[in-house]
């Protein structure tokens, strides 16, 4: 069971690394995004649930519900995560692209045609 | 009414959850229990206005929540993993083809198109920038641009469909 946890410790970090590499490798805020939703996407689904499972069999093998209270806190911490990481990273795209940062390197910006600014 | 009474009960559940196992009653103490229903009511009375507006009561049913479970485990989880290792390639070799695209989701209720903008945010690749507020259209952030005005499929695969069947 701890080669599982590791597994999954192993993954989310790999996938965290890449997505601080992206925001040394993109040009602009837009594509940066797309690295930092990647880093709390599989990054951080695979460590948290790492830990969900380290405190379920943990329960499971002790009986100490100190470690169920940590698998559950783990869900929620999870759960928080997914519903604001999107909203968070829509925002700061929305927000850019109205004060005027236009997507480097791009084919079509139909948002930016809506508005004339193409 | 109803929405006051959903929302006062979900808030009690929520306060369970986060005070698990502090003392006697099985995982919780007495004292936690009596404190969590004022606490409860207030949230109840705070949100319970704000989610009869937003959220539609066909929410509340349960075949839903079951569709969305299956949603969250399968299909997207099996787009989100495919779409991870195409930007992690994307990183390391440095190609890619952005653009905004419109695309047309066809959805009318504000909580089906939140529903949708979030998935296509969590995907990588994809990102959602802004909404057509007369046609519910989005315009997302692509970052491999394969068609100028592409179908729906092509730039989130059947979500719109999950997004109508599940928060509409």
């Amino acid at each position: 069971m701890s080669g599982i946890v590791a597994l999954f410790l192993i993954i989310g970090i790999a996938f965290n690394c890449l997505g601080a590499i992206a925001l040394y490798r993109f040009p602009d805020v837009y594509t940066r995004l797309h690295g930092a939703t990647k880093a709390t996407t599989f990054g951080s689904i695979f460590t948290s649930l790492a830990v969900v499972l380290y405190g379920f069999t943990k329960w499971a093998y002790t009986g100490e519900p100190r470690f169920c209270v940590l698998a559950v806190h783990a869900i929620l911490a999870l759960i928080a995560l997914l519903l604001t990481n999107p909203t968070g990273a829509h925002a700061i795209a929305r927000a850019a692209h109205r004060s005027g940062v236009m997507p480097k390197r791009a084919v079509v910006d139909k948002l930016a045609e809506r508005e004339g600014k193409w | 009414m109803g929405s006051y009474v959903v929302v006062t009960i979900l808030s009690y559940l929520f306060y369970l959850i986060l005070t698990m196992s502090s003392g006697d009653l099985g995982l919780w103490s007495s004292s936690e229990l009596v404190v969590g229903i004022p606490v409860a009511l207030v949230a109840g009375l705070a949100g319970g206005r704000v989610f009869g507006e937003y959220v539609p009561a066909s929410l509340l049913n349960p075949i839903k929540w079951v569709l969305f479970l299956y949603y969250v485990f399968v299909p997207f989880f099996i787009a989100m993993a495919k779409a991870n290792i195409d930007v992690a390639m994307r990183v390391l070799t440095g190609k890619i083809n952005p653009g905004i695209v419109r695309i047309k989701t066809g959805l009318k209720k504000s909580m089906s198109l939140t529903f949708l903008a979030n998935s296509i945010t969590l995907t990588p690749g994809t990102l959602s920038v802004d909404v057509d507020e007369e046609s519910n259209d989005l315009y997302v952030h692509w970052i491999d641009v394969k068609n100028i005005e592409p179908e729906p499929a092509e730039v989130c695969g059947d979500f719109p469909q999950w997004a109508r069947r599940i928060a509409e």
